[in-house]
């Protein structure tokens, strides 16, 4: 005991290292801010993350409104049409900047192939105007109107950003339309298999035993089976004559039957650490009941895991929606997806004559690897208290 | 090591029992059965079968039974007869068919895989060794470049880009007059030119991934101590790292080759689709198509014992390879 009181006082309290002021104020900002604001801080270090945030969110608002940004409705079939390139925008005419403007096209035939082609009529000028009247829709099932953000006044042209296909639809409005469907298959889909990933991943880690091997086992299982004959052996099974709307729905319920094993594995990885932390132990002896131990203590702790799993398996179900479509096995016709889009550029000879056919695919690219890009981000920020 | 052996494949016994009564189910999973599909048939081809006869040869075929009955009896003929029911489309057995073409697949997909490692597995190796250097942000672009672009986008891509640049159309295993023709010096010289786009295809899609897994696994080993030993030692760098940490990050390769199998099995379906390859994966499409349910089933039947084999397979791989398995 003496020789504890001769020690001089200051040397119980540990001295904070010399910091400059800037930093004394981050690191005080560390200590006190709630945990989202550090996963955000955290988050916002990832720039691709960011611009790939950013890039989503302007595409999802793209795709809610896709009938007021679009110029055309996705079934506007225009036969002295097919086929044209994508109109170029300009903001220069004869030399001198004017407001942004397209050429008008001109139709004419190959006198050698005699294949329809198409010119700039570089003498007539077709300005961009904004909120003009088109044909009439519903803006979001609600208000009937005929105001699309931009297009052109003129009543044989049309401005086709990325051209049109095989029956002159603009490929555009198209592309726009496919991504409502594109986009929430894969948010559906991630939606079920959130549900299954979370429900299987809870028990199997929560509770162990042989519920837990048979579930692992189940998991595995299903893992190692090449997805796509597997979704391609499901999909097959829909009767063709169904409601297009009722296969969308049971089609993203078959890409989650797989998707979700991704998740389980995530949440049983978390329940399993989780169980054993002291706080979890606490929770028990003061007789909380099981429900509430999970919903309550447990599952808050892995929020953000799960929301970087979720957002890891979204470009999974885009890529299998694409596929199916793609072969013909998932979505068809009348409903406008990506991978329904895709279906026109499958041949060689479409392609070569109409590369913009390809667009759909870039986009399910850009797509995919923004997710990828977000999902990387939200997986480093996850546990903003780590190192 | 026995017992591990053998308390694996017991476990192998209820999982192929599943799989099979799955794949079955799918096989019934459309409306109506084998004799409304052979009637359809017949009706096509101008010729019709009554009432009568539809159902006198429903219970000819036994398909009035009890389902599980009616599972019996397909199990009973693969298991010891290996005859797997009449493909409806085709009119032959499923068996040849699905040999016929098992060939081809087996090369492409055993080739791209060869080569998939040969990539992944040296990139990832450098990537590690030289974190952030300029080859090693290449190689991260390349690797997520590859996780974005779809296989059957890239194929497509390729193809066009041949076509516009070298004037060629490299879809199908050969070009249209090799076709029929025996084989030659021509045709196989014809062959390479076409079958380098789904290697490259497949390789540069896997590889893409593989790179991630070993690059990611490499950097855990390096940082651990045993590493720092073998440099005191007095080893050089190649020896070091070669001899020691890539084994270990090897680890997960070897616990999924095994899945490799039902993967070489099929091919890669979409891809062949694009590039229309006569493999195995073009041939079960079809068969889902035109719901040519026996060829279908088959195929995921076939398909689900590889993955049961092979992931039992693998796990006996990785208990040779890392003592700690065999004897937890």
């Amino acid at each position: 005991m003496t020789d504890l009181q001769i020690l001089p006082p200051q040397s119980f309290t540990p001295q904070a290292p010399p910091l400059a002021p800037k930093e004394q104020f981050n690191a005080d900002a560390t200590y006190t801010a709630k945990p989202w604001t550090l996963i955000w801080w955290r988050f916002r270090k990832h720039k691709l993350a960011v611009v790939s945030l950013a890039f989503m969110a302007i595409l999802g608002f793209l795709a809610l409104f896709a009938d007021f940004m679009s110029p055309y409705t996705p079934n506007t079939i225009s036969r002295l049409n097919t086929f044209a390139p994508p109109n170029v925008v300009r903001i220069f005419h004869e030399g001198q900047l004017h407001r942004p403007f397209i050429y008008p096209m001109k139709r004419a035939r190959d006198i050698e192939t005699a294949r329809v082609i198409y010119q700039e009529d570089r003498g007539k000028v077709l300005p961009i105007r904004f909120f003009v009247a088109g044909e009439t829709y519903n803006l979001l099932g609600l208000v009937e109107t005929n105001i699309h953000f931009f297009g052109i006044d003129d009543r044989r042209q049309q401005i086709n950003l990325l051209g049109t296909e095989s029956l002159g639809r603009d490929l555009f409005s198209r592309l726009l339309y496919g991504a409502r469907v594109t986009l929430s298959a894969g948010l559906i889909g991630v939606a079920f298999s959130f549900v299954l990933g979370l429900a299987l991943g809870a028990i199997s880690g929560y509770y162990g035993g042989w519920l837990d091997s048979m579930i692992q086992r189940l998991m595995e299982f299903i893992r190692s089976i090449p997805t796509i004959p597997l979704w391609m052996g499901l999909a097959a099974a829909l009767p063709i004559a169904w409601d297009p709307l009722f296969v969308y729905v049971l089609i993203t319920i078959i890409l989650s039957l797989i998707g979700w094993t991704h998740l389980a594995r995530v949440v049983r990885g978390r329940f399993l650490s989780l169980k054993s932390e002291d706080y979890v132990l606490a929770a028990r002896l003061a007789g909380a009941s099981e429900y509430r131990i999970v919903t309550r203590h447990m599952l808050p702790a892995m929020t953000s895991y799960i929301i970087a799993a979720v957002t890891l398996a979204i470009p999974e179900m885009i890529l299998g929606e694409t596929a199916l479509s793609f072969l013909g096995l998932g979505l068809r016709p009348p409903v406008v997806s990506w991978g329904v889009l895709l279906q026109d550029a499958q041949n060689l000879r479409t392609i070569s004559l109409a590369p913009w056919l390809l667009a759909p695919g870039v986009a399910v690219i850009l797509v995919v690897l923004a997710f990828n890009f977000i999902g990387d981000g939200l997986r480093d920020a996850a546990d903003p208290y780590g190192q | 090591m026995l017992s591990y052996i053998g308390r694996r494949l017991m476990w192998a016994i209820p999982t192929l029992i599943f799989v099979s009564f799955i794949s079955f189910v799918i096989i019934q999973l459309p409306p109506g059965d084998f004799v409304t599909a052979y009637a359809a048939q017949l009706r096509n081809s101008g010729d019709y079968i009554t009432e009568a006869q539809e159902a006198a040869l429903r219970a000819e075929w036994g398909l009035n039974d009890p389902l599980l009955v009616q599972y019996w009896r397909w199990i009973s003929n693969i298991i010891f007869y290996g005859d797997f029911g009449r493909s409806l489309e085709w009119n032959s057995a499923v068996s040849d068919l699905i040999w016929e073409r098992l060939g081809l697949t087996l090369a492409i997909s055993t080739l791209s895989m060869v080569f998939t490692w040969l990539i992944a597995i040296p990139v990832g190796v450098y990537s590690a060794t030289r974190q952030y250097s300029v080859f090693d942000y290449v190689f991260t672009v390349f690797g997520f470049l590859g996780k974005g672009v779809p296989d059957f986008l890239l194929a497509l891509i390729l193809m066009w880009m041949t076509f516009v640049w070298l004037n060629m159309d490299v879809g199908g295993l050969v070009s249209p007059q090799f076709e029929g023709q025996p084989w030659d010096l021509a045709k196989f010289g014809n062959m390479l030119t076409h079958i380098w786009i789904p290697l490259l295809v497949l390789a540069t899609g896997g590889a893409a991934g593989l790179i991630r897994v070993m690059r990611a696994n490499m950097l855990d080993e390096l940082r651990k101590p045993y590493v720092e030993t073998a440099y005191a030692q007095g080893f050089g760098e190649r020896t070091v790292v070669w001899r020691y940490p890539v084994r270990v990050a090897l680890n997960p390769f070897i616990s999924t080759v095994g899945w490799a199998l039902p993967a070489l099995f099929s091919g890669d379906v979409i891809t062949a689709v694009v590039l229309n390859l006569p493999t195995t994966g073009p041939l079960l499409l079809q068969a889902l198509k035109m719901q040519d349910m026996y060829l279908a089933g088959s195929f995921i039947l076939i398909l689900s014992v590889f993955t049961v084999i092979g992931t039992v397979l693998s796990d006996i791989l990785l208990a040779l390879s890392d003592p700690r398995i065999r004897f937890s």
